[in-house]
């Protein structure tokens, strides 16, 4: 008898799954469909759950507006749990069943190589949330005609750090990174870059996510007498890292971050040792420091009131802003080189391809100064973007500042 | 190696290797009470932490009373995850209900990362940020306390298991469930007790070590995995063996990041440090084995 | 002998159930889901090595991704940096998985007690950890890409639909020369004496060798169930080879019954479904609930095994088997 209530109980469970299909909508209230994947909990939830935050508040903002073009916009977005397989198998959901027009996301940088070969292969196109150069670099068996990506490229902002590091003669520094895909990327462009700005390394250690303390790497970079301790990983690591080298008073060397730790998170768990702490970084943190005339400040200052309003004071982050780079260019997209309707799309296969092809074009040749001649090109909250056929990320080392951190707040670096 | 690195690397190892033990011990309680394996018993550690820090905050508790009452809601939490899920499921294999322990681990993880976001917490200090120097080396006072704790703890549960009524029916459990049962101890009872016990002990875990490390609704997955490991070095079974499992498990990744040569470095220390635990485990078990082959 | 017939009909019959619905499933029912069914027959290789050693010899492997996951690299490496043929990379990684248990399986059965736990645990995260750190070979934590196509002479699986019927193939094919093993003297003996091992060596069977023959096979399950993985996805990665991706083959095996074969599909499909489908869907459908579906996977989980801890395929069978006895018992009194 319990047995046929459990296999109820899982028909039930399995039935409410199923979407509720059949509610006919009218022309005017069929959305414009996109996807977008984010790894919104497991081990990269830190970026990605603003990621879909930022994606949530920008959807209601652009329906409460009327929508784009007069028709509703829906994302899609589907949690890939920082697992890249479910982030190929959810890209695949996106392409064929949900039929977006365009992907946003993936969160991370080997979550995006998982699909990028699926996107060419479907032709849509792919607007990324990760800093890996390999996602737009081309390959021999993948051109990257489709995919693109709106954060800084960590290679241009270790770029950024080492050209600031030669500024104070810094030429001698220790690397401790993360063991996972950002600080792996982190310490290989580290080290790819450092002859060209004539910086030795003079001692390599990493540390796994679930460390207690890096007490034994800070004492073995110690003895190797850098000047500077450079720090590359995402919470809660270079937290613990700052903490440890108060403790072992190496309050002498000055620590240098990565755009990672531009987070309110960092500054509360690292306390008094997050003090003096300078990272690279997007103009988020420091907007308020911002001459007027920046083509950034008035879009930074609503994207990070209106955040924190609807999710807490000082949550908002540059990582929430990439998610809103990548759907304000693919709303640009919309508005400016779509002409067909939803209905259209939803109706026609061979409409969609058009359309998924339209955005991409758009995004190629009109996300730049040539389609937004007064800003100098597209103002999002990485930077101002100049994308181009050779150009995928469209980003300069101009859309980075260095943030120190005095009394507890970010402030800007003069340069 | 210089004597400082080395003395930096066995302090260090102590503290993970003691917060290895604490959780492991976890395992062992519940493993051999009951023969499960509590797939839920990283989430303990988590939610000793979170709360801890959640109490002080929103609740403005101090230190000691947000540890009281972190471990008590744990506790609750652990029987509550017993009666609701374990006992219910009669007679079902020993694999079920570790399942069962696994989805438990997930729906804790998933409400945790609801209540509270993702983003890592630092809970205070218990006694402040300082350390004491030790031959070159710096022992924050946070990890005395760690090291303190576990010491404490070992020497509680030993008084607990070999003096009290409660204790020593427990170990009977532990020993011979059917036996127990034969001369009246209630084992239901008893298997409540176990997982109450696991879950105050990983959540004591979880609040002393917060401080230093750091906690967020993530880390249970591998703390718990590490505790196992502390737990099979003791067999799942020797509460002792448990305890020096994990330092050991402990000390031989810290010293592996000092050795900083070779393969011996921090990204491979779990590595040499599980090679070398399972040639000693190979080892001692056949010399085991042989033993029983000759009685 | 009618009864015989009768049993073997009744096996017969659901065998051709079976491979008319895997035929039409990504054809005419399921069209869309048609990666969905591939990732069901991919785990339910790996499964059915796991159902089979914790069925019946009752011991846990806590490493079993880690077979898949050294197929996949193996076939991805060699494939992409060494332009070995898939095909002969394929057998290489299942000749290598295979020697790489056997040198673990043959000394740790020897032993007593649940040593095999230890050590598949251990292994699993060595070697994950292998996989993040050898990056010149593995392309470290951010994985391997590039990966090629299955080819026949000029025929490419290119597509969904011929990369379905190529795994399902060597399921099918992995499934039955499980049940063989299952059927064979040795299993039906095992099965008999309740896995009693000292009644089983009385009897004259080796059950170490037994043991060893299950750990292995299912290794090179893996291990080949890791080469279509890899040539399926086109990029692999070490975060799915990592401990809880053996925890979610245990939980596959536990949900679908241990010591059944079909139960491996049953675990496999119930939870690949659920974990990478139906959440999603709902997620969309009330956006409500979209921020919890780790909430509601980690519920469903618990409640199907509290509700049904044999695991979902044994229980159906049992529940048919005795509703088919008392249909028979009607019969005799009527």
């Amino acid at each position: 008898m319990r047995k046929w209530f459990c296999l109820l109980l899982a028909v039930v469970i399995l039935a409410a799954a199923i979407p509720l299909t059949g509610c006919s909508k009218s022309e005017s209230e069929e959305p414009y469909k996109i996807g977008a994947l984010f790894a919104v909990t497991g081990g990269n939830a830190p970026l990605g759950e603003p990621e879909k935050q930022t994606i949530d508040m920008m959807v209601k903002k652009i329906n409460d507006n009327g929508g784009i073009n007069g028709h509703p916009v829906e994302v899609i977005t589907y949690n890939y749990e920082s697992d890249a397989a479910k982030c190929a198998t959810y890209a695949e959901k996106l392409i064929t069943e949900d039929k977006v027009v365009a992907i946003i996301g993936p969160t991370g940088t080997g979550d995006s190589l998982a699909i990028v070969d699926a996107c060419r292969d479907a032709e849509i196109p792919l607007i990324s949330c990760a800093a890996g150069v390999s996602i737009v670099t081309p390959t021999a068996t993948n051109d990257k005609h489709w995919i693109f990506t709106t954060p800084q490229l960590s290679v241009m902002v270790i770029q950024k750090l080492y050209a600031y590091l030669l500024t104070q003669s810094i030429t001698k520094i220790a690397i401790l990174t993360d063991t996972n895909g950002f600080g792996v990327d982190g310490k290989n462009n580290l080290k790819a870059q450092a002859a060209t700005y004539g910086i030795t390394i003079t001692a390599e250690q990493t540390y796994g996510g679930s460390d207690a303390d890096m007490l034994t790497q800070l004492t073995l970079i110690k003895n190797s007498s850098p000047q500077a301790v450079v720090c590359w990983g995402t919470s809660p690591g270079p937290a613990i890292v700052a903490r440890n080298m108060t403790t072992l008073g190496m309050t002498n060397i000055p620590l240098f971050g990565s755009h990672g730790i531009a987070f309110q998170s960092f500054i509360t768990a690292a306390g008094a040792s997050a003090n003096g702490v300078i990272f690279p970084c997007g103009k988020l943190p420091i907007v308020d420091s911002l001459p007027a005339s920046d083509p950034q400040k008035d879009l930074l200052t609503t994207y990070r009131d209106e955040f924190n309003e609807r999710y807490g004071n000082g949550t908002a982050n540059t990582f929430g802003g990439h998610a809103y780079d990548a759907l304000s260019i693919v709303v640009a997209a919309l508005e400016n080189a779509v002409d067909e309707t939803p209905k259209d799309i939803n109706s026609s296969d061979d409409t969609l391809q058009t359309v998924r092809g339209k955005i991409r074009d758009y995004v190629e040749t009109k996300v730049n100064s040539t389609g937004f001649a007064e800003t100098g090109g597209f103002p999002g909250t990485a930077g101002v973007f100049n994308m181009s056929a050779e150009n995928h990320n469209g980003l300069a080392m101009s859309c980075l500042v260095m943030v120190k951190i005095v009394g507890g707040k970010w402030t800007l670096v003069a340069e | 190696m210089t004597t400082e690195v080395f003395v930096q690397s066995l302090v260090s190892g102590l503290t993970q290797g003691c917060i290895y033990a604490l959780i492991g011990l976890g395992f062992t309680i519940i493993f051999s009470v009951t023969g499960i394996i509590n797939f839920a018993q990283g989430e303990f550690v988590m939610l000793g932490g979170m709360l801890s820090y959640f109490l002080a905050k929103s609740a403005g508790l101090s230190v000691f009373p947000a540890l009281i009452v972190s471990i008590v809601i744990a506790m609750l939490i652990g029987a509550v995850l017993y009666l609701t899920a374990i006992r219910t499921a009669r007679k079902a294999s020993v694999v079920s209900l570790i399942i069962i322990t696994i989805g438990a681990a997930i729906f804790i993880r998933g409400v945790a990362g609801e209540l509270w976001g993702a983003d890592p917490v630092a809970p205070p200090y218990f006694t402040g940020d300082g350390s004491i120097s030790v031959l070159g080396a710096s022992i924050q006072y946070q990890a005395l306390w760690i090291v303190g704790v576990t010491l404490a703890v070992s020497i509680v549960l030993h008084l607990f298991f070999s003096y009290t009524m409660i204790g020593k029916a427990l170990k009977a459990s532990a020993m011979n469930r059917t036996a127990a049962g034969l001369v009246g101890v209630n084992t239901r009872t008893m298997s409540l007790i176990a997982f109450t016990l696991a879950a105050a002990l990983g959540a004591l875990g979880g609040v002393v070590i917060a401080p230093l490390s750091l906690t967020s609704y993530n880390v249970g997955a591998m703390l718990g995995l590490k505790g196992f490991v502390a737990s099979s070095i003791g067999g799942f079974r020797s509460h002792i063996l448990t305890i020096l499992g994990g330092i050991a498990l402990g000390v031989m990744e810290s010293v592996t990041i000092a050795l900083n040569w070779g393969p011996f470095r921090s990204n491979y220390k779990e590595a040499i440090a599980l090679v070398v635990l399972l040639l000693v485990l190979l080892i001692r078990s056949r010399k085991l084995s042989e033993e029983e082959r000759a009685s | 002998m009618l009864a015989t017939l009768k049993k073997y009909g009744w096996s017969c019959l659901a065998m051709a159930t079976f491979l008319l619905l895997l035929i039409l499933l990504p054809t005419q029912l399921l069209g869309d889901k048609t990666s969905i069914l591939i990732l069901i027959g991919i785990y339910s290789m790996v499964t059915v090595g796991l159902c089979l050693l914790m069925g019946y010899t009752g011991q846990v492997s806590l490493g079993q991704a880690a077979f898949f996951g050294t197929g996949a690299y193996f076939s991805a490496i060699l494939s992409t940096r060494y332009d070995v043929n898939p095909w002969l990379a394929m057998l290489i990684a299942a000749v290598a998985t295979g020697i790489f248990a056997y040198l673990i399986g043959y000394p740790i059965f020897r032993l007593r007690g649940n040593y095999l736990a230890m050590a598949t645990l251990g292994l699993g995260i060595i070697v994950w950890i292998l996989f993040r750190e050898l990056s010149q070979y593995t392309g470290g934590p951010d994985g391997l890409g590039g990966i090629p196509n299955f080819s026949i002479g000029g025929f490419v699986f290119d597509n969904n639909l011929k990369r379905y019927f190529l795994v399902w193939f060597f399921c099918v094919c992995a499934l039955l020369i499980a049940q063989n093993i299952v059927r064979s003297r040795t299993g039906r003996a095992l099965k008999a004496i309740h896995g009693s091992e000292a009644a089983a060596e009385s009897v004259g069977i080796n059950i170490t060798q037994f043991k060893v023959k299950i750990f292995v096979l299912g290794a090179v399950y893996a291990s080949l169930a890791g080469s279509l993985y890899a040539h399926h996805l086109h990029h692999i990665g070490p975060s799915s080879f990592d401990f809880m991706a053996s925890v979610v083959v245990i939980t596959m095996a536990a949900v679908g019954g241990l010591a059944s074969i079909w139960g491996a599909v049953f675990g496999a499909a119930t939870i690949t479904y659920i974990s990478q489908d139906a959440l999603a869907e709902l997620g969309r459908s009330q956006p409500r609930l979209a921020d919890l579906d780790v909430v509601l996977y980690g519920l469903i989980l618990m409640l199907v095994m509290i509700f049904m801890p044999k695991g979902l395929f044994v229980t159906l069978r049992d529940s048919i088997d005795s509703w088919r006895r008392k249909r028979s018992q009607k019969g005799v009194v009527a």
